[in-house]
């Protein structure tokens, strides 16, 4: 047996935080944690908070909720909507549902991709913007829709898009 | 992989709660459903799933999701069947049984059904088989027999998570690498179902939920914890994934490095008091893999990591095969012929007797010795040494639960079976660490607790049962240690003093003047809760809410371990919480009682064999005329009716100069026994110690005789777990020196000039059948028949007694103890201000002998000395610093770990390593009534310190010096 196998003493829950995430998520907790199935109302505050749920925040979240970190991550994981990585500054998710494929969706996508540089869940070498796909914003009369920062935006043409991405890159 | 030698009948048996009911949970009996499949009348319990009831009647519905340890889960889609009257193809493994249901599990249909199943699960799986590790045992493949699956038609080029490569030769970003980080077992994700019955088990079975789907659709995978490795994850290693895997995906090392075994053989575990029924799955005389037995009685085809992986022992390097002597212990060893070592220590006692008279010698046994084994030490040293010099190693364990539960109840052990606790409302541990100490029984706990029963812990520290996924205790009772008798007289007066006695029970069931006796002590309010609060350092409100919860919850069971025991009042407060039960009617029925949490596989048993000085088997006192002549008809001798030796005073004895040569089965007094120094200056003062082991052990370094013993692998008998169960250890190999144990004892015996004849085991247990009333029902035989058999078993009880004192107590009427709380002598000062207290962990056991000689290191390579942080502030000690530990009997330096587990004031470490010194520190004082020795207080101060205590340094010395001595063996033995 190697000696760096042995496995260490698992730190503190939480400790692995830093010390601003670790009051966002503490802060989470204590406004969501007593209502009954509160892990996903909690990991909802904890993006709403953090733009992501950070793996260091499980072992907490886990401990506070007396589940165990294999089930907290399976949640995370199950879901898409829940990020594990850290976003850019804004989010910008395109619907790829069927109304907006059926208006064109499907070019606006390619020049997303196109014009940011980046795919799906992926974040712009600046760190401006995330852009992800989200499955329809029952915006289908008026698409092919986004939504940026969670304001919902209708009939983007390409042209639109740039200029929502423009807008964007300019605030902080 | 499941066992070579197990049908699996796909979901299990409905469980048929009767509340109430005093024989045991297996004979439940459920109303029968008839119904109709394939064209076969059958009738199965109410609740029976199609799949079961199909299996259950030789008809084998294909599955893949589906096992009997597990709930059904429905997700694979293979056991669909037909059934009239409804639509579709429900999933059998799901529908329950109902009458007249007409069911139909093979047409053309179903085939169709089942191989497009079949087809797609294929298309995603390696077509590895002849080389896979399951080849020959894989579910998967019998499958795609089963359902004639002859082509793949979606073709291997998509996308898939069994290549490393894509078929342009890029990445493949699906596909993950072989997880080799446990040292017993692969995780091999490219084999992966995702059935989930790893997940399930992890989460049913052993409770731990260290395993998740992660993902969704195509991107599931089994994830430990946060897609981490199994060694980092929150696994615990009991092997439950592995079991239930029906490919290749989690496989153990050994199936992987030997291939199938070809013959299974049931026996006992060898670790802790749950003593769980184990398949040892063999390749000749070596086995490949030991797999928990679904029909074992105490364990129901669960396992922990030491039972299920850590048996490299047996084979360790280390162990040594060949009888070695040496006049002195400063002499280098010298192996010798067997005949030659036995005739040697039997001369020695022989001389030593003369010289200093017959009580010169004596003998110890262990708990980890089988029954027949025992018995034959205690009939060696009364027969055949003709003194009554003969403990075992309960004496520094669960002395006090004989002593306490005979004295209340009249029957020196636990009053249930394990499964009892699945009907229990209220479960109060007290001092005990269950998923450390004894896991697979916490496991059937923490299933119980999850399905809504209450928990109180009454334990300095904050146990894994306190706090973790899914359970949490209502009451953690986080008392000062050695305030035990002041917290269950608290515990009582309340009982008392708010009306919470059950009246009718004890007016019919306990000896009146008794209980009035005790009523009146326990209503004094020096007992209160808010009297005792400063003593015990347990709020009084938490305190009563805890005593109306176990007096009023339900059925209310009270599990405790050495917590209890290992206390200047250990025998007290094994009385307290007997009282507590009877008070409560708590016991006499499934769901209720007085549980000790035996550590050792077999401290029931050794106890049992009568392996105490002035006890005979069956708890019989030897100054009993009626059964010390009975012993003596049998034995053909004449027999002290004069209690001999306890351990400790065997010690004293011999540093006195009047005790001399002590026979030492399978126990390591060196290194388990407090206060070590003190141990070793006794063995010092000895003229002849002969250790019986598997190794040089401690104890072994001061030893003139070494005889080399065998393990539970290599040879036949009975271990009593902790509900009095007696179940048979088999030999799977020859003894790797020669000779089984007992047979051992009888050469030793028959050179003392006391002849014993036995042929094999069986007969020794023949001997205690006849000799001992609560073993009478008791053969070979019957074990054979019924698996495993509850004492009492005799003419009254021909099937066992899993549930004691039913309708009566042993002893008649129960009999309250008085329980007046005297506070330790160990008491805290300036110079010693903190308590230290120890325990164990999962991975170790005991004194580590064994576990220590097994990957288990990779999860407890060192014992640690846990403090709370406020505690190592005002010490200014840091994680991983040495700290010194220094008691009123000595010092050892171990690495310091910050913990809120521990409360301040208290420290805490495990004994596991001989090294670590824990038992330096531990004093001599010990149990007023029965000598078991006080582990469990010891004042202490704690300090930063730079290098080993001098203890350690002449402990290393020794050791290296002894380790040299044999080395030096000459080999003259051909």
């Amino acid at each position: 047996m190697k000696k760096d196998q042995v496995i260490p003493i698992r730190p503190e829950p939480g400790s692995e935080l830093p010390p601003a995430q670790l009051t966002a998520v503490r802060a989470a907790l204590a406004q969501q944690q007593h209502r009954p199935g509160a892990l996903l109302p909690v990991l909802h505050a904890v993006q709403d908070a953090l733009g992501y749920v950070p793996a260091e925040a499980v072992p907490l979240i886990a401990w506070e909720l007396n589940l165990s970190r294999a089930e907290v991550h399976g949640v995370i994981s199950f879901y898409h909507y829940f990020r594990q990585e850290k976003p850019g500054r804004h989010v910008l998710q395109l619907c790829r549902a069927e109304a907006c494929q059926a208006v064109c969706g499907a070019t606006l996508e390619a020049h997303a991709q196109q014009c940011l540089g980046v795919g799906f869940h992926g974040t712009t070498a600046d760190g401006a913007l995330t852009l992800e796909p989200v499955y329809c914003l029952g915006n289908c009369a008026l698409g092919p829709s986004v939504m940026i920062d969670g304001e919902l935006r209708g009939r983007v043409s390409p042209e639109r898009f740039d200029h929502i991405v423009a807008q964007a890159r300019q605030t902080p | 992989m499941q066992s070579i030698a197990e049908h699996d009948y796909g979901t299990p048996p409905p469980r048929w709660v009767n509340i109430g009911q005093s024989s045991s949970s297996a004979a439940a009996e459920a109303p029968l459903v008839s119904l109709n499949i394939d064209g076969v009348e059958v009738s199965v319990p109410q609740g029976t799933s199609v799949l079961r009831a199909a299996a259950l009647n030789g008809i084998n519905i294909p599955k893949l999701c589906a096992t009997d340890q597990l709930d059904a889960f429905g997700s694979c889609r293979l056991c669909l069947v037909q059934i009239e009257g409804m639509k579709g193809y429900p999933a059998s493994c799901t529908t329950p049984v109902a009458p007249g249901m007409k069911v139909t599990t093979q047409n053309d249909k179903l085939a169709a059904l089942r191989r497009g199943v079949m087809e797609l699960y294929i298309s995603d799986h390696p077509l590895d088989c002849l080389t896979c590790p399951a080849n020959g045992h894989c579910e998967l493949q019998d499958m795609a027999g089963a359902v004639g699956l002859r082509e793949v038609r979606y073709g291997y080029e998509g996308d898939n998570h069994v290549y490393a490569k894509l078929a342009d030769g890029s990445v493949n970003a699906r596909f993950v690498a072989k997880d080799e980080s446990n040292p017993y077992f692969t995780f091999d994700p490219s084999k992966c179902i995702v059935c989930s019955r790893c997940v399930r088990a992890c989460d049913e079975q052993q409770g731990t939920l260290a395993l998740s789907i992660q993902g969704r659709g195509f991107d599931s995978k089994v994830s430990p914890s946060q897609n981490e490795s199994f060694l980092d994850s929150e696994c615990v290693s009991c092997g439950a994934c592995v079991q239930a895997c029906p490919t290749a995906t989690l496989s153990e090392n050994t199936l992987i490095a030997k291939g199938q075994a070809e013959h299974s053989i049931v026996t006992t575990c060898a670790y802790c008091g749950v003593g769980c029924s184990f398949r040892a799955e063999m390749k000749g005389e070596e086995v490949v893999r030991m797999v928990p037995d679904k029909d074992g009685q105490a364990n129901h085809g669960h396992s922990c990591v030491k039972g299920r992986f850590a048996i490299g022992y047996a084979t360790h390097p280390d162990r040594i095969t060949k009888p070695m002597i040496r006049a002195r212990t400063s002499d280098p060893w010298r192996e010798v012929s067997w005949e030659e070592a036995i005739a040697y220590a039997a001369s020695e006692f022989k001389r030593i007797q003369s010289r200093y008279g017959k009580g010169a010698i004596g003998g110890i046994t262990s708990s980890r010795c089988s029954n027949e084994e025992t018995y034959l030490v205690q009939k060696l040293v009364r027969a055949g040494f003709g003194n009554n010099n003969v403990d075992t190693c309960a004496r520094v364990c669960h002395s006090p639960t004989g002593y306490g539960l005979r004295q209340t109840l009249g029957e020196s052990a636990g009053t249930q079976n394990f499964d009892s606790v699945l009907q229990a409302d209220v479960i109060m541990v007290i001092g005990a660490n269950p998923t450390d100490g004894h896991p697979v029984f916490a496991s059937l706990m923490k299933r119980r607790l999850r399905e809504g029963a209450q928990l109180i812990v009454a334990d300095p520290r904050r146990i894994d049962l306190v706090r973790s996924p899914h359970i949490e205790a209502a009451h953690h009772l986080k008392l000062k240690p050695g305030t035990n008798v002041a917290l269950v007289n608290s515990l009582a007066h309340v009982i008392v003093t708010e009306g919470l006695v059950n009246e009718a029970f004890v007016r019919e069931r306990c000896e009146q003047p008794a209980f009035e006796k005790w009523r009146k002590f326990v209503a004094d309010a020096r007992h209160a809760p808010e009297a005792m609060e400063a003593v015990t350092g347990v709020p009084a409100a938490e305190l009563r809410a805890a005593a109306r919860l176990y007096a009023t919850g339900g059925n209310a069971a009270i599990y405790y371990g050495l917590g209890v025991t290992e206390h200047s009042q250990g025998s007290t407060m094994v009385m307290g919480i007997a009282n507590l039960a009877m008070a409560t009617g708590n016991i006499g029925r499934e769901g209720v009682g007085v549980n000790p949490l035996r550590g050792q596989n077999n401290v029931q048993g050794s106890c049992d064999m009568g392996s105490f000085p002035h006890e005979f088997p069956g708890y019989r006192h030897v100054a009993d005329e009626a059964t010390r002549t009975q012993f003596e008809k049998a034995w053909g001798v004449s027999l002290l009716a004069e209690p001999g030796l306890r351990i400790p005073n065997m010690f004293e004895s011999a540093l006195d100069g009047d005790f001399k040569g002590l026979y030492i089965e399978g126990e390591d007094i060196a290194q388990s026994d407090p206060n070590t120094q003190h141990v070793t200056a006794a063995l010092n003062a000895m003229e002849c110690v002969v250790v019986q082991d598997l190794f040089l052990n401690e104890s072994a370094k001061f030893a003139h005789v070494f005889l080399p013993g065998s393990s539970f692998l290599e040879k036949d008998g009975t271990f009593t777990n902790a509900e009095r169960r007696i179940a048979r250890v088999r030999r799977v190999m020859k003894p790797k020196a020669g000779y089984a144990d007992w047979e051992i004892t009888q050469l030793l015996a028959n050179a003392m000039g006391y002849a014993m004849n036995y042929r094999h085991p069986s007969e020794i247990m023949d001997e205690i059948a006849a000799l001992t009333p609560t073993f009478q029902g008791v053969s070979y035989a019957r074990l054979d028949e019924m698996g495993s058999i509850q004492w009492p078993c005799n003419e009254q009880q021909p099937q066992g007694t899993p549930t004691m004192h039913v309708g009566e107590f042993v002893r008649g009427k129960g009999r309250f103890m008085i329980t007046e709380y005297v506070p330790t002598h160990e008491k805290v000062n300036t110079r010693y201000p903190l308590i230290l207290t120890t325990g164990r962990i999962l991975s170790q056991y005991n004194v580590g002998a064994q576990t220590r000689r097994t990957e288990n290191v990779a999860w407890h390579h060192e014992d640690r000395l846990e403090i709370h942080p406020s505690d190592a502030e005002a010490r200014g000690i840091v994680e991983n610093d040495w700290v010194g530990i220094a008691s009123r009997a000595g010092e050892t330096v171990l690495r310091a770990h910050l913990t809120d587990r521990v409360q301040p004031g208290v420290v805490y470490t495990t004994f596991h390593f001989p090294e670590s010194g824990a038992n330096v520190i531990t004093t001599d004082n010990s149990d007023w009534a029965t000598n078991c020795p006080e582990y469990k207080v010891t004042a202490v101060q704690v300090t930063r310190v730079s290098q080993p205590s001098q203890w350690q340094q002449r402990y290393r010395q020794f050791s290296e010096r002894q380790a040299e001595l044999l080395q030096a063996r000459d080999s003259a033995v051909k």
